[in-house]
């Protein structure tokens, strides 16, 4: 059975945005999350109920992304405003920051495999297209920035968390 | 692809998601796929004397009103499967809707304005809910009576069933019918909303 679309809205809004900004920067994202959003409703009723709808929202938000880039690229826009800043106050949902914080100490090979491959959801030799090297020497270094988690992330949960996104 | 700056991308990643920016987000794709006209039911939740009411409605028209007591998930899951899933939390799709209700619950309404959608209701019933807003304001008729009005008097039984599941109480008063002896009968969202809004119409 499927469930209402709002309710994949609000199980998946805030994922989705996350994987818009590490493709795109936060500038962009929201355009990118729209785009997703609208594209996964239209194509919604024909989505198989078995599908795993977090990963078929991740396809489609990196689809999207790339849309924007590109378009970005052909039309550069000034930004007029500054964006405002993220409140520090706490706010639910958002607990897994001190997780990705963890993930931005790692050496960089490993955190943009960690990146693209737990947020993102992308393939070894997606990502290994973009690192450059091969498909090995990615799932290498993301095996390894796992590791390095898992000594440096506090509580074990970090673990789940990133596998979860792993699913796809 | 390759020219993303992974240094954003952390940043980015680190930065929490604050609930208004996702609350902001939700408002643009209310608003894109209503232009586009990808919402099937469009809803909202609004707070009444009766507690909180469960609106839904299509392009047709107002389709359910929902009581707190029939769990307004599951009345969501199973419109999602008897009209489309292409549900989404749209208020201002029903602002006419929720100012009807709320001038109602404030004595300053006594017929409802709104298209309807009935859709979810065949046959008899159906027949049974287009005759309810016959009934006026403050009045009351038995099930009895509401079989003679739709011409078939021996079908007091199957009026009761399509009072029990009227799709949209309150809108469509079938809190108006009544046990021949006076007593309540059944009520969709529990005797005590029907007796409220007995009262209510009783009061203006």
């Amino acid at each position: 059975m499927k469930q209402p679309f709002e309710t994949v809205v609000a199980l998946h809004g805030a994922t989705v945005l996350r994987v818009c900004r590490s493709l795109l920067g936060i500038h962009d994202a929201d355009d990118a999350w729209s785009e997703t959003f609208l594209a996964a409703m239209r194509a919604y009723p024909d989505l198989p109920d078995t599908a795993n709808v977090e990963a078929w929202l991740v396809t489609i938000a990196r689809r999207k992304a790339i849309d924007v880039h590109r378009s970005a690229k052909r039309d550069p826009l000034p930004v007029d405003e500054l964006p405002d800043a993220p409140t520090t106050l706490g706010i639910p949902g958002a607990n897994d920051t001190d997780l990705w914080e963890a993930v931005g100490r790692l050496p960089e090979k490993q955190r943009r495999s960690i990146t693209f491959r737990y947020l993102a959801g992308m393939s070894y030799a997606e990502i290994a297209a973009i690192l450059g090297g091969t498909v090995d020497a990615a799932r290498r270094a993301s095996a390894d920035g796992l590791k390095n988690l898992r000594r440096t992330y506090p509580g074990a949960q970090g673990q789940s968390e990133l596998a979860k996104g792993a699913r796809s | 692809m390759n020219e993303i700056r992974d240094d954003d991308a952390i940043t980015a990643l680190a930065a929490p998601i604050a609930p208004d920016a996702l609350a902001e987000l939700h408002r643009r794709l209310e608003a894109a796929a209503q232009s586009e006209g990808l919402i099937d039911v469009a809803y909202r939740v609004i707070d009444s004397p009766i507690g909180r009411l469960l609106l839904a409605s299509t392009p047709k028209g107002l389709v359910r009103v929902a009581f707190a007591n029939e769990d307004h998930d599951k009345v969501l899951e199973s419109l999602a499967v008897k009209l489309s899933p292409r549900i989404l939390r749209a208020p201002k799709q029903l602002d006419a809707a929720a100012r009807e209700l709320d001038e109602y619950f404030e004595h300053r309404r006594r017929t409802f304005d709104l298209a309807l959608d009935l859709s979810l209701s065949k046959g008899f019933r159906q027949l049974v809910q287009r005759h309810l807003p016959d009934i006026g304001y403050g009045q009351t008729r038995s099930y009895k009576e509401m079989a003679e009005m739709v011409g078939n008097p021996k079908a007091v039984r199957a009026v009761g069933t399509a009072c029990a599941t009227n799709p949209l109480p309150v809108v469509v008063p079938c809190h108006r019918v009544l046990r021949t002896d006076g007593s309540l009968g059944g009520y969709i969202g529990g005797l005590d909303a029907k007796t409220a809004l007995l009262e209510l119409e009783k009061a203006a």
